[in-house]
């Protein structure tokens, strides 16, 4: 282990090259275009592929065929490239790819303001594609986190062959931050299992005695199918309502299922709590002050910062802010994640503290909303 | 002992028979296909375990579920950056890209624009039965000027998109086009094509009857396939003016380009090794 000094674009390109990145495709967009050009720098070092495509469409599409040619595959990009990727990502679930897209978010909607910062993106992130499913969303607010989060994303991706979405925004983008940087051989990493049958009697998405299939890979000599039609176990079109029930259950299963698992958090004095303010991403920054704060004026306040956004652990989640009488949701947009926090905290005091700004809301910010509810 | 045909071994003959209605040229083309690949894989080119289909949505990407290969069937005119991808990571293996002139030409446009300019290490066969015949007979940007479709009531006011000159302008290694009316002559085009480097684009003129050939007054397939027939012309090595694109006075099939210029693979690694002495693609 070795400590540098960067930003969290650069923490998710080194994380990448660690959890064995080997194909990245991309479309130049701000403000992730920097995870591009070091990948494109330092990829190739490794034995990995750098591509530029010819737009956001391509670039997520080549990720699924890479993922399929057996190489763990990811891309970056921000709101107006991750909306051209929808109908791709949509893909990966149905055909339970594993991939990891690093969302930078930028203020919105539209062209918005390119180089300056917000959250309004965190409900597209997982909602975002048709079929009605959730795909794991993980939110750094330092470079550590960037760091950390972006190898637990590919490990999620392998595990449950499903897309990750690695949420982050242009402000934790381009913060510099001390960053304890990990060989491989000190991190934990996850491959894809594979299957045990004969090529023959493969079935590419039959989970055997669990919820992930093993994947095959083109080149094998297993003929996968890759199937974006509702499908049975062997990949071939399933018309049918049992069909589509089983395919749905499992899909929605594994990845629900496994919330608990995928749930990271941090907090501040939550142990001895009455207020809760509940952020995630560079909000977080502040929102940790705004407890300090708090308590200094004699408030019994705490922060807790969530990391994985979606699946919603709500057992956990209900169990941490037990003891707490109101919980404040921060945000920098219009109040979105505070709607999923109110439908799983309902016998709880939960208030939206929707905060627009082009960098991170400062402290002060969130603890003026908070005082006009205590 | 159960009747097998010569190409079982490449099907996945539980699948059979197709979702194509009767009559429709698809059937003819996936057979030409078949009969050149056997050739190659018989001759050592080409290994099975190497070939992948890879087909975005409609009748001919549809194609993509009946090869006993590696396939994929993805989304609306993304079958390209797919293919490209897999060829990167493992170049071992052949990419045959099969969709109607919709999928290639229309919403895959620009994959195809970029893919040409790459010359990218990629068989496309672009199926040609000038209308959108899954969703029920909308204009294609290959569909004749003036006829009726569901889209254009009134008659087809567009041009027409000669992709062959698309093709050869943005410099792949190989264009051809074929007609499913010349089955021995689409094998023989598919078979030399599975040999190239770089990007060989090969359009298969194809007969939909049941839905352009309804719409038309041809819904009998074999009036549909002999009006095609009538309408091509072959020729040996035409020049990429006698390309044309002309529903009134037919369509000359053949080879229009034929040349070894590097692929997209030669000149990624070429450039990666020479930074890397060769030692990290």
């Amino acid at each position: 282990m070795r400590y540098e000094y960067l930003t969290g674009n650069i923490a998710i390109a080194e994380a990448s090259i660690v959890s064995g990145l080997k194909f990245y495709a991309g479309y130049p967009i701000t403000p992730t275009s920097d995870i591009f050009e070091h990948l494109a720098r330092e990829l190739p070092k490794y034995g990995g592929h750098v591509i530029q495509f010819e737009d956001e469409i391509a670039s997520i599409n080549a990720v699924v065929g890479a993922s399929w040619a057996c190489a763990k595959a990811m891309t970056a990009t921000s709101g107006p490239g991750f909306s051209l990727m929808l109908e791709a990502l949509s893909l990966a679930v149905i055909t339970e790819t594993p991939l990891v897209v690093a969302y930078v978010m930028r203020t919105g909607p539209s062209t918005g303001v390119p180089t300056r910062s917000g959250q309004y993106d965190v409900l597209q992130s997982t909602y975002g594609f048709h079929g009605g499913l959730v795909i794991p969303v993980l939110a750094p607010s330092t470079p550590q986190e960037a760091y950390d989060l972006t190898v637990k994303a590919f490990n999620i991706s392998e595990k449950l062959r499903t897309p990750v979405v690695l949420l982050s925004d242009a402000v934790v983008a381009h913060t510099y931050g001390k960053v304890a940087i990990r060989e491989r051989s000190e991190v934990e990493i996850v491959d894809r299992s594979k299957p045990s049958t004969p090529l023959s009697e493969y079935r590419p998405y039959d989970p055997v005695d669990g919820l992930v299939p093993p994947m095959a890979c083109f080149g094998e000599g297993y003929s996968v199918l890759v199937e974006s039609l509702t499908h049975d176990e062997r990949g071939y079109y399933a018309p049918r309502s049992d069909a589509q029930r089983k395919l749905m259950w499992r899909l929605y299963r594994k990845i629900t299922e496994s919330s608990g698992k995928l749930f990271d958090y941090s907090s501040l004095y939550l142990d001895d709590c009455d207020v809760a303010l509940v952020s995630y991403g560079s909000t977080a920054l502040s929102t940790q002050v705004a407890a300090k704060t708090l308590r200094e004026r004699g408030v019994r306040a705490c922060s807790l910062k969530l990391k994985t956004l979606f699946p919603i652990y709500e057992e956990g989640i209900s169990k941490l802010l037990k003891n707490v009488e109101k919980v404040f949701v921060v945000e920098n947009n219009v109040g979105l994640y505070y709607r999923e926090l109110r439908g799983i905290l309902k016998d709880r005091d939960v208030v939206s503290v929707p905060l627009i700004d082009l960098d991170v809301p400062l402290p002060q910010e969130v603890v003026g909303v908070v005082d006009k509810w205590l | 002992m159960a009747v097998t045909h010569p190409l079982d071994p490449y099907l996945r003959v539980d699948r059979i028979p197709t979702m194509w209605c009767p009559g429709c040229g698809l059937g003819i083309a996936l057979g030409a296909i078949l009969r050149a690949i056997d050739r190659r894989i018989e001759e050592g080119l080409l290994k099975k375990e190497n070939i992948a289909f890879v087909g975005g949505i409609g009748c001919t990407a549809r194609m993509t579920l009946y090869p006993y290969f590696d396939s994929a069937h993805v989304i609306h005119g993304r079958a390209i950056p797919f293919a490209i991808a897999v060829k990167v990571v493992k170049p071992e293996m052949k990419m045959v890209i099969v969709g109607g002139d919709g999928d290639i030409a229309a919403i895959g446009g620009n994959h195809l624009l970029h893919a040409l300019k790459r010359n990218a290490d990629l068989l496309v066969i672009m199926v040609n039965n000038m209308t959108y015949g899954m969703t029920g007979g909308q204009l294609a940007p290959t569909t004749p000027r003036g006829l009726y479709t569901t889209t254009t009531p009134y008659g087809n006011p567009e041009r027409e998109l000669n992709v062959i000159k698309l093709a050869a302008a943005l410099g792949a290694n190989y264009v051809a086009r074929s007609s499913i009316t010349h089955p021995q002559l689409l094998e023989r085009t598919i078979y030399k094509a599975l040999a190239k480097r770089g990007l060989a684009f090969v359009e298969v003129l194809s007969t939909c009857p049941e839905i352009f050939g309804r719409h038309i007054g041809l819904r009998n397939p074999v009036d549909l396939y002999m009006e095609l027939k009538k309408k091509v012309t072959v020729k040996t090595n035409p020049s990429i003016e006698e390309s044309d694109y002309d529903w009134g006075r037919g369509f000359v099939i053949g080879e229009f380009v034929d040349r070894d210029e590097p692929g997209f693979l030669d000149t990624y690694r070429e450039y990666i090794s020479k930074s890397f002495g060769g030692g990290a693609v």
